[in-house]
């Protein structure tokens, strides 16, 4: 069972407060009667689903009512990092592949 | 009878306490600090159980956690506890116990004879291959081989007994509590940090309390007591013994499972008999320790072949040898300490059988010394005995331990201890994901590396030896904790020959022709059927497994998996690292569904929502309905009537007078905000630029995709001030829907949800005499049809209380709801009943609010759409805004080719051509009743009720093309056979025009 920190209420919270709600950093089209079908759909419909790095949505449901971003690792299941909605992650798959090609 | 095997002295035992307890009908006794199985085997008790498959006599094999064959069933009254192992049960007075299996009794078993006629002819998948065909016939042999098959009987008395569940944090948690356990803890707890240690047996200590050895010249058991005392002494350490960590889940979550009243009786008279303790732990340190492997061999698991360390523990601890004349079969030097136990005990160790050719340790002197003969290169290659070891037949083997060299020759015994080697208790640390790694000079799969913040001290690491541990201990109780510590102990030589790795010992036979070798004892999985499995093409460990069933007993394999793997390595001509082992997953031993529950059973299993007028409800007689978590009046049955005669005299009720509904429970959520009303512009359908305070509106709800979400009316409180209703189910995700929308993508809007549901109570009232019984309630208000107009709300004082007055109806009917602070919800519920009694009326339930709104063709978000329904599927294309500036929440979609075409699935009437019909909601719907099967599915029925102000059946449904097949026939091929005729028609049935509402 995760253990997540909330950037709002800066603790650590029990998985239970929380629900998950998808993939961070899907922006809504500013038009969207001006975008085709094809990239509305994309939009709707279409996640990344990565092995590994993966930024996402939680809402702390059942406590500040929140929504916040998560850097988790979906493998591992890992939380690198969380941050507030509207920020970007520090952690990315590529700063830590980069991390991983300094330090070999 | 007497304890035969029982020492005059010595061990952890207390004499003064003597206990007795029966066994499979005899009485027998033994002493405080025994466990069920040292009990048993003091009074020479050889057959314990009988196997899963071939019903083959077993006894004790082990000391612990690991022990495969001596299931119990516990027993106290009409209470019975099936499958706890014998030698984790605490001895009590007046135990009662009895084999899990074996017929017509486990020392004289008829279905053994089935093991040795069909054994042979029972290979892995056995079931399979034999009962395939004819498939019809399954479920005919299944009753039959269930019957055979399968361990302990349940308990069919609810369970008397409570259980709960507590949360615990702390900085570092300690799993075990033997040298490494003990050592980290005091090491953790010294520094002041919060420490939990736990370990599943009845006292601290773990191989101490059975060792020889000394601690810095303490001798061993002594200096656990001691430690456990610091321990105990020092206010952040929890000492938690008779506990089980279980399982290790993601970011350091340890469930563990505490046995308060176990020891005392099946059944705790007061209090919990069992805790489920949820500990998050900064740190980690597992101190689990390692089990001793057995040796595959010729009929391996006749009662009286043990673990070597199993029965060192026996003596020690508990001062009973399991045996007269001793044979101890070994790959390493552990198997001389036992040799040496044995000849101290008194008793004779016929020889040490060893499959080193040169072994050369301290303990290998040490029995040379004591004159124990050793038959170094030799290897006990098969058992003899029935229903008990009397001899082994011993053999000369090559360097390898591969093949038989010479001529064999047996020796009478009736012990044989089977030191193997140690297998890492790797369990909890595979729970998180890690997969061990095998280590040659470890020979046993060691934990792998982890994510988690977690520390390995002593044997689980394959520190094997004391010291070892106990250093491994301090370090990982000073890492744990941030501190450092030079602290080390001496336990005297402890110097050690090599090991060999043997896991199966050759037989003059091929294995497949040599007697049976067992692997796992509990499944009954041999050699040979591991062998035979790897040559019919399963190689992977993981497959060889699930077709043999190795490993998934009740003890998951503890003894059996790593010979099981070493023997399909060397089958495939690979080593084990490369065929690698099977992830172990929790629990570490079985857990109690009880302890799982906890208080969370019955009652509390859910909390139920209960509105402010539900004493009057139940005071009333209602059914009731659960919605959501929500206790809602279904209907209010009166004396005599069925259900349906309830639901049409609350019907006609509503529609020629008065009936009132508790909607108390409908999603109330205030918005406020000078963008309130631009946000509802962007979540509903149509446009709220216009509504006025005062006024009151429909919305519908999608999702981005154009389907229909949710729906309810919004009432404009002033101009940056509104409060939505949303259906009873959905208003905890409608506020968390609203809340996406305004957090991540419109945060510069200021606008605020806050959900007020429970705040309020709601009487709705309809009927054409609603508006009569309001006035006499209510004169500050003008009710009149002109002054406040249907969807119009007023803020005015009813019965005394201020209160929030909607003209809005989910009846068709003239109708109010009366809102009112919830605290006076119940208050107004019996002013507006005496207020209405004159009318006559009538409470009524969801079942007629759902019969009403049918009949007016309103919909039931998540009963009549379904997550695929837009709202011109609905035929609710009026309540969208087709001019908004914003594209709202699912606009865009209306446009895609497949939500735009024009035969999808549309909401439609239905009604049956034989008006005394009722169909049953989810039929589905065909155009033709005689077309070949498959048929076309044209949809299928989503309501349907009774309608007694109508005097038919009426139903809605969804039908591909629906709106331009009004008038068409429509079939209803139903299950039992009958095939329902219905014309599709308006859904509204009832006063399409709307004039009652307007009234």
């Amino acid at each position: 069972m995760h253990h997540i920190y909330c950037p709002y209420c800066e603790e650590m919270r029990e998985e239970e407060e929380y629900s998950y709600t998808g993939e961070a950093h899907i922006e809504r089209p500013k038009d969207p009667a001006a975008i085709s079908d094809e990239a509305w759909a994309d939009y709707m419909f279409f996640r990344s689903n990565p092995r590994g790095i993966h930024h996402e949505m939680w809402y702390h449901a059942a406590g500040c009512r929140r929504y916040f971003n998560a850097t988790r690792d979906t493998q591992s299941y890992k939380v690198h990092e969380t941050y507030k909605m509207g920020e970007m992650p520090s952690i990315t798959a590529e700063t830590l592949a980069q991390a991983k090609g300094d330090a070999s | 009878m007497s304890q035969v095997n029982r020492l005059a002295a010595g061990g952890r035992i207390d004499r003064s306490k003597p206990m007795s307890f029966t066994f499979n009908g005899k009485t027998y006794q033994g002493f405080d600090g025994d466990t069920l199985a040292s009990a048993m085997l003091a009074n020479g008790v050889g057959i314990v159980g009988r196997s899963f498959k071939y019903s083959r006599a077993r006894g004790i094999l082990g000391h612990g956690a690991e022990e495969p064959n001596a299931l119990m069933q516990l027993h106290k009254g009409n209470e019975t506890i099936p499958n706890p192992r014998a030698t984790q049960v605490e001895l009590f007075d007046g135990l009662t116990a009895t084999s899990t299996n074996g017929w017509p009794s486990a020392e004289f078993d008829l279905m053994s004879l089935m093991g040795k006629i069909g054994g042979m002819m029972m290979p892995p998948g056995f079931y399979y291959k034999t009962f395939m065909a004819p498939q019809k016939m399954w479920m005919t042999y299944e009753k039959f081989i269930r019957k055979a098959a399968g361990f302990g009987k349940l308990s069919l008395e609810p369970d008397p007994d409570t259980y709960d569940k507590i949360n615990a944090h702390c900085d570092v948690m300690v799993v075990g509590a033997g040298p490494a356990g003990l050592a980290a803890a005091l090491e953790a707890g010294r520094s002041g940090k919060r420490v939990i240690i736990v370990d599943e047996q009845n006292e601290f200590g773990g191989t101490l309390l059975a060792s020889t050895q000394t601690v810095d010249g303490i001798d061993a058991a002594t200096w656990a007591d001691q430690a456990t005392s610091q321990l105990e002494g020092m206010d952040n350490v929890l000492v938690m013994p008779r506990t089980t960590a279980f399982g290790y889940y993601d970011h350091n979550f340890v469930v563990a499972l505490e046995r308060r009243t176990d020891h005392i009786g099946p059944v705790a008279k007061t209090g919990t008999r069992q805790r489920l303790h949820r500990i998050r732990a900064h740190q980690v340190i597992l101190a689990t320790g390692a089990i001793e492997r057995p040796l595959v061999f010729g009929n391996n698991d006749l009662p009286g072949i043990m673990l070597a360390n199993s029965v060192s523990t026996y003596i020690n601890r508990y001062a009973v040898v399991p045996g007269q004349r001793c044979i101890i079969m070994t790959t390493n030097d552990s198997g001389y300490q036992t040799a040496l136990d044995i000849q101290a005990a008194g008793r004779t160790v016929v020889a040490v059988v060893d499959s080193r050719h040169t072994p050369d340790g301290r303990l290998v002197a040490a029995a040379k010394a004591a004159g124990i003969q050793v038959m170094a290169g030799h290897g006990v290659i098969e058992a003899q005995g029935g229903k008990k070891v009397t001899g082994a037949i011993v053999a000369p083997l090559d360097e390898a331990g591969d093949n038989v060299t010479g001529a064999s020759k047996t020796l009478s015994c009736d012990l044989i201890a089977v030191a193997g080697g140690w297998s890492p208790v790797v369990h909890l640390s595979c729970h998180t994901g890690s997969r061990p790694v095998w280590k040659d000079d470890v020979a046993g799969f060691v934990p792998g590396a982890s994510i988690q913040n977690q520390h390995l001290a002593g044997a689980v690491a394959g520190e094997y030896l004391l010291s070892e541990a106990l250093n491994a201990g301090i370090q990982a109780g000073a890492t744990a904790s941030d501190t450092t510590s030079t602290q080390t102990f001496d336990c005297g030589d402890e110097s050690t020959g090599a090991s060999q790795a043997l896991y199966l010992v050759p037989h003059t036979k091929p294995i497949s022709r040599a007697p049976k070798q067992f692997v796992d004892f509990q499944n009954d999985v041999t050699a040979a059927g591991i062998e035979l499995a790897a040559r019919e093409g399963f190689q992977s460990i993981e497959h060889v497994k699930r077709y043999t069933a190795m490993g998934f007993g009740t003890d998951q394999g503890k003894t059996g998996n790593i010979n099981g793997m070493a023997i399909v390595a060397k089958t495939l001509n690979k080593s084990i690292a490369e065929t690698g082992t099977t992830i172990f997953r929790p629990a570490y031993t079985p857990v109690t569904f009880g302890a799982i529950g906890g208080r969370d059973v019955g009652e509390l299993l859910d909390p139920a929502r209960h509105t402010a007028m539900h004493p009057w409800h139940v005071a009333n007689g209602a059914e009731f309905e659960n919605v959501g978590q929500w206790k809602r009046p279904w209907y209010f049955p009166q004396a005599g009537e069925t259900m349906q005669q309830t639901l049409n005299r609350e019907c006609l009720a509503v529609r020629n007078s008065v009936g009132i509904l508790d909607a108390s429970t409908l999603g109330k959520i205030d918005i406020q905000g000078k963008d309130a009303r631009e946000f509802l512009n962007r979540v509903y359908t149509n446009a709220w630029s216009k509504l006025a305070p005062g006024k009151c509106r429909y919305g519908l709800m999608l999702k981005e995709d154009g389907m229909i979400f949710d729906d309810g009316v919004t009432a404009c409180l002033s101009d940056n001030h509104f409060l939505m209703t949303t259906t009873s189910g959905g208003a905890a995700a409608v506020l968390g829907w609203l809340e996406l929308w305004h957090q991540t993508e419109w945060p510069e809007m200021e606008v605020y949800f806050t959900s007020v549901t429970d705040q309020w109570a709601t009487c709705s009232f309809a009927g054409p005499n609603s508006r009569k019984v309001l006035e006499k309630l209510c004169t500050d208000v003008d009710l009149s049809s002109d002054a406040m107009k249907f969807m119009d709300w007023r803020e005015g004082t009813v019965a005394g209380i201020k209160a929030r007055i909607f003209r809005i109806s989910f009846t068709g009917e003239l109708s109010f709801e009366v809102n009112v602070p919830a605290d006076q919800g119940h208050y107004m519920w019996k002013k507006i009943m005496e207020a209405g009694e004159e009318f006559g009326i009538t409470p009524y339930g969801t079942e007629s609010m759902h019969v009403l709104r049918a009949e007016k063709g309103f919909i039931i978000a998540g009963q009549d759409t379904d997550g695929s329904m837009t709202p011109y599927d609905c035929l609710m294309g009026w309540a969208v805004g087709k001019t908004k500036e914003f594209s709202f929440l699912g606009e865009r979609s209306f446009s895609r080719p497949d939500t735009s075409r024009t035969d999808r699935k549309q909401l439609v009437g239905l009604k049956p051509k034989d008006p005394t019909v009722v169909i049953p909601e989810g039929a589905q719907i065909v155009m033709d009743p005689n077309q070949p099967i498959p048929m076309d599915m044209m949809g299928h029925v989503t309501s349907s009720y009774w309608s007694e102000c109508l005097g038919h059946g009426i139903a809605m449904g969804t039908v591909k093309g629906g709106s331009d097949r009004m008038g068409e026939t429509v079939y209803c091929p139903l299950a039992d056979g009958r095939v329902l005729a219905a014309e599709i028609c308006s859904p509204v049935f009832y006063d399409p025009k709307g004039d009652h509402h307007n009234d």
